[in-house]
């Protein structure tokens, strides 16, 4: 029986409605492009991919953004997002001039404020706090890159307590386990090497609706090159539908996988014995680790046929070294993803894979100083020791600690800056942790360009402009070619809005702390830089990207040892490092706990439409996807007697209801699972398209699972059901 | 007379609506509306499944009944291609032409109610430049070109690859393909 769905992805047309009737016709509007156009260097900053594109003027009128063709990051096109930039400049719910609480006859709200009382008030708390608990109890969160100039002014003040929550809720696991294995980790851009590949493996990574661009453009030369592409995933996800081989996997049991894979190439000879003996410690205990574990036993965990285990590790072998098994970007799942990681990590090892062509490359970035500042005095206390002592082999802040230190009268942080993320949707069920501890902090300061449910939390909220409004740091990310790419503004800040050197600077200013900022414009840090690199801003502004020649060679020599920055000098099957630590050194399988009765797998993932819930209420991106739906196979549908389009809230275990979200009743989700995509269910009210619809996956997890590694939360061990509801 | 057609890759369209973004700007199709759109197509049962993406659009085709029922004229062939146009200063708005097309792929503008459509972007065609869409895909998997010119990417890989149109009984001769 051959099931048909169909679906419309994009907005209708929008035929039909009250029109005006024309009876003789009318004047046609302009060709595009036939007024005066100009055009200026970006880099898009609609995720953390950061393409440089150009932004094109008509008539004085934002047109459009495309990418630069000289852009290792984008090769000349960006995504969907990132031809939706004009609507984060353009988006009317911006937040517009600096936010002041104030308390009004027993209510609060937000008083717009000049920027001078909005800074005042912030060194005058931060001192404050300085004097009456010390000056290193000020923790800032950050994502992106203008976070760098809130770090050098809490440093110079004394507060070094840091975190980006791509770590632990996001790549940190893998980072790490790389780290263990290889001495260093996969960084960003990731260096894998797709178009060279014959073999591609995805582990839960759904590259497509994961839209990092150049990630999804060499995945997609690999296949048209012919690679074979494996993927393995609960849900027949866009790059299940482009694999040769979709591995349905039961939740939760890639290790059992991995390890299965791992015995079927050691068992049958099958990995790359002179790469091993080479570069590898810690083969022959590793051989011994995985016998236990072949397809057959694999099979009983996965739900997957001992036959395709065989077949596909066979697939791998015979394409390798050029077999990638992708490392995934956002993999805190389990709580045991540093081990799930390491896997994957040694797996490639046993394919010969890092280093090679079509495996991993090698990055290399331009040589570029740092503008000349002052060194900060070194911090006081160790933040790390108090916050997250339990985990030494992490060397940056774990967001998750970070905040469980902010809690209570008694807690070591006592302010917060916030840059750019939205810890209430970005921590999993952690809602009623953060307004806590917005309840004991003495200060909490929001920078973003968006209002969101962070900033609901803040006591002062820094509006920043958008990036087309900006300059930033030069882009100089590792890559196979390195490249300089220039932010600059094509528009003059919208509102009241501020960069956020100009905050930083200001708040330093304000605590005597000016010297670390020693200039009055960011255009003369770029100038200075871009001088000692051999070209100037004038030129930047003119081609937006320039290309250096490579120094260092994009995969190991074949005539040249290769050495790692691991404890024995080469690639760690076995981890010392973990031994020490008292972890399991070898890959360890916990059987992931099953849904109670009547429950299901809550698995979420990307949309190429959005980036996280940051885009929800840009007015194209909105347009193109307007909510989430909860993916629900056809048997699940029936017993829970819901269609494609009703209306459910999804509830978990502890009985915590989600907003209304539409049922997508479909054959692409495991039976035992659901999914949809993050980023929705914005409760902020400023957010005017973005509030009330959909569902918040974060919201619901309430079995968290926290790394014994790495510290990071297991995001993928939450259950729900779906509950029926009026229409909202 | 020039026949430009449009060659999408459905086995690398990962249904990311980066086209309907693009053309949307390029164009300056106001909220609401728009001259291209995805759709996702799944066949089978789980595990063994089939999904195509598709980016549909005007087929700008050969026989063009939007054009042949239009009563003012304004729906014409650009040139000498098969590019559709709709001259706004003779559209009533009669909606004559919405009703012959079988693709569904035309909008009443806002907010003057002329009827308005995909155009290939013949403005960067003129230029020698690929429609927006088709230079914005992030996967490559689309191709524009001239149908009559053997050696052109669009004819080769008509030559070379199964493919598909929508509808061919319309007897419409479309001229978007789809490569399966």
């Amino acid at each position: 029986m051959n099931r048909r769905e169909f679906l419309k992805i994009s907005a209708a047309l929008g035929a039909g409605g009250a029109m005006p009737a024309l009876l003789g016709g009318c004047a046609p509007r302009p060709l595009p492009g036939a007024g005066a156009v100009t055009t200026s260097p970006t880099v898009c900053n609609m995720c953390f991919w950061q393409c440089a594109g150009t932004l094109y003027q008509e008539d004085g009128q934002a047109w459009k953004v495309v990418g630069n063709p000289d852009d290792p990051h984008c090769d000349g096109r960006l995504c969907t997002r990132g031809s939706a930039g004009i609507g984060a400049y353009s988006d009317p719910d911006r937040l517009r001039q600096p936010l002041l609480r104030v308390s009004e006859g027993g209510a609060q709200r937000f008083e717009p404020v000049s920027w001078d009382a909005a800074l005042d008030f912030i060194a005058e708390k931060m001192n404050t706090i300085g004097e009456q608990y010390g000056k290193d109890r000020i923790a800032l969160f950050s994502h992106g890159g203008g976070g760098k100039h809130f770090r050098r002014m809490l440093q110079a003040f004394g507060s070094h307590a840091y975190a980006h929550p791509s770590f632990a809720q996001c790549r940190g696991p893998r980072e790490t386990a790389f780290g263990l294995t290889y001495g260093e980790g996969v960084g960003s851009p990731d260096r894998t090497d797709m178009s060279n590949s014959r073999c591609i493996v995805l582990i839960g990574s759904h590259l497509g609706e994961n839209l990092h661009n150049s990630q999804v453009q060499t995945l997609i030369q690999g296949l048209n090159n012919g690679a074979t592409l494996i993927t393995v995933d609960p849900r027949f996800s866009v790059a299940a539908s482009k694999s040769k081989y979709w591995l349905p996997i039961k939740p939760g049991t890639d290790i059992a996988l991995l390890l299965a894979w791992m015995n079927v190439l050691i068992n049958e000879g099958l990995y790359d014995r002179d790469y091993v003996a080479r570069y590898c410690s810690g083969f022959d205990r590793l051989a011994a680790h995985v016998q236990p574990y072949n397809p057959e036993w694999a099979y009983l965990e996965t739900g997957l046929e001992p036959a395709r285990i065989r077949e596909t590790a066979r697939i791998m072998a015979t394409a390798a070294p050029a077999t990638l098994v992708h490392p995934g970007r956002h993999v805190t799942w389990y709580g045991d993803d540093t081990q799930r990681s390491r896997a994957i990590a040694i797996l490639n090892a046993l394919l010969g894979s890092w280093g090679r062509p079509g495996g991993f490359y090698q990055q290399e970035k331009v040589a570029l100083p740092e503008f000349p500042v002052p060194q900060p005095p070194p911090p006081k206390d160790d933040w790390k020791a108090v916050v997250q002592g339990d985990f030494p082999l992490v060397s940056t802040g774990i967001s998750n600690k970070l905040v469980e230190h902010s809690v209570g009268p008694d807690a070591y942080i006592k302010g917060w800056f916030v840059y750019a993320t939205n810890l209430p949707m970005t921590l999993p069920g952690a809602n009623e942790q953060i307004k806590s501890a917005a309840e004991s902090l003495d200060l909490m300061v929001v920078v973003d360009t968006m209002p969101a449910e962070i900033s609901g939390y803040a006591d002062v909220v820094l509006p920043e402009c958008t990036y087309l409004e900006r300059y930033d740091d030069l882009r100089n990310a590792p890559e196979r070619t390195p490249t300089l790419a220039l932010r600059m503004p094509a528009f003059p800040p919208s509102h009241e809005t501020k960069p956020a050197w100009w905050m930083a600077k200001g708040i330093a200013e304000r605590l005597g702390l000016g010297e670390y900022f020693p200039w009055q414009d960011y255009t003369e840090v770029l100038e200075w830089q871009l001088k000692q690199a051999g070209s100037s801003l004038a030129e930047m502004q003119r081609i937006g990207v320039k290309r250096y020649p490579r120094k260092t060679p994009v995969y190991f020599a074949d005539d040249q040892p290769a050495e790692f920055s691991t404890p024995s000098g080469r690639i760690e099957l076995y981890s010392t490092l973990l031994a020490d630590a008292g972890q399991h050194p070898l890959p360890r399988y916990t059987p992931p706990e099953r849904p109670p009765a009547g429950f299901y797998h809550l698995n979420y993932g990307r949309s190429p439409a959005h980036t996280f819930g940051r885009t929800i209420n840009n007015p194209q991106l909105f347009e193109l996807m307007p909510e989430n739906t909860v993916w629900v196979h056809p048997s699940a549908a029936a017993r829970l007697r819901v269609a494609s389009g009703d209306y459910v809230a999804l509830e978990n275990p502890d009985g915590l209801r989600s907003n209304g979200i539409r049922v997508r009743v479909t054959e692409r989700i495991r039976p035992d699972s659901v999914f949809l995509v993050h980023g929705f269910g914005h409760s902020d009210q400023r957010q005017r398209l973005a509030r009330g619809v959909g569902a918040d996956d974060a919201a619901l997890m309430h079995n968290v699972k926290i790394d014994p590694i790495m510290g990071g939360t297991g995001m993928r061990a939450s259950f729900v059901t779906l509950v029926k509801r009026e229409v909202s | 007379m020039t026949t430009y057609a449009m060659v999408i890759d459905t086995r690398t369209c990962i249904g990311c609506g980066d086209c309907v973004v693009a053309c949307k700007n390029e164009n300056k199709v106001p909220a609401g509306l728009n001259r291209d759109w995805v759709v996702e197509a799944t066949r089978g049962e789980y595990p063994n499944l089939e999904t195509e993406f598709r980016s549909e659009r005007c087929n700008h085709c050969g026989h063009a009944t939007c054009v042949t029922n239009c009563p003012t004229g304004a729906s014409h062939y650009w040139k000498d291609t098969n590019i559709v146009l709709v001259a706004a200063e003779k559209c009533t708005g009669c909606k004559a032409c919405i009703a012959a097309c079988p693709y569904d792929a035309r909008l009443l503008m806002h907010p003057e109610g002329y009827v308005d459509k995909c155009t290939f972007c013949h403005h960067r065609v003129e230029q020698g430049l690929d429609p927006a869409c088709v230079s914005s895909c992030p996967t490559h998997c689309m191709h524009f070109g001239n149908l009559d010119h053997r050696d052109s990417v669009v004819s080769r890989l008509l030559r070379e690859r199964r493919h598909k149109v929508l509808m061919p009984e319309t007897g419409n001769q479309p001229n978007v393909y789809y490569l399966i």
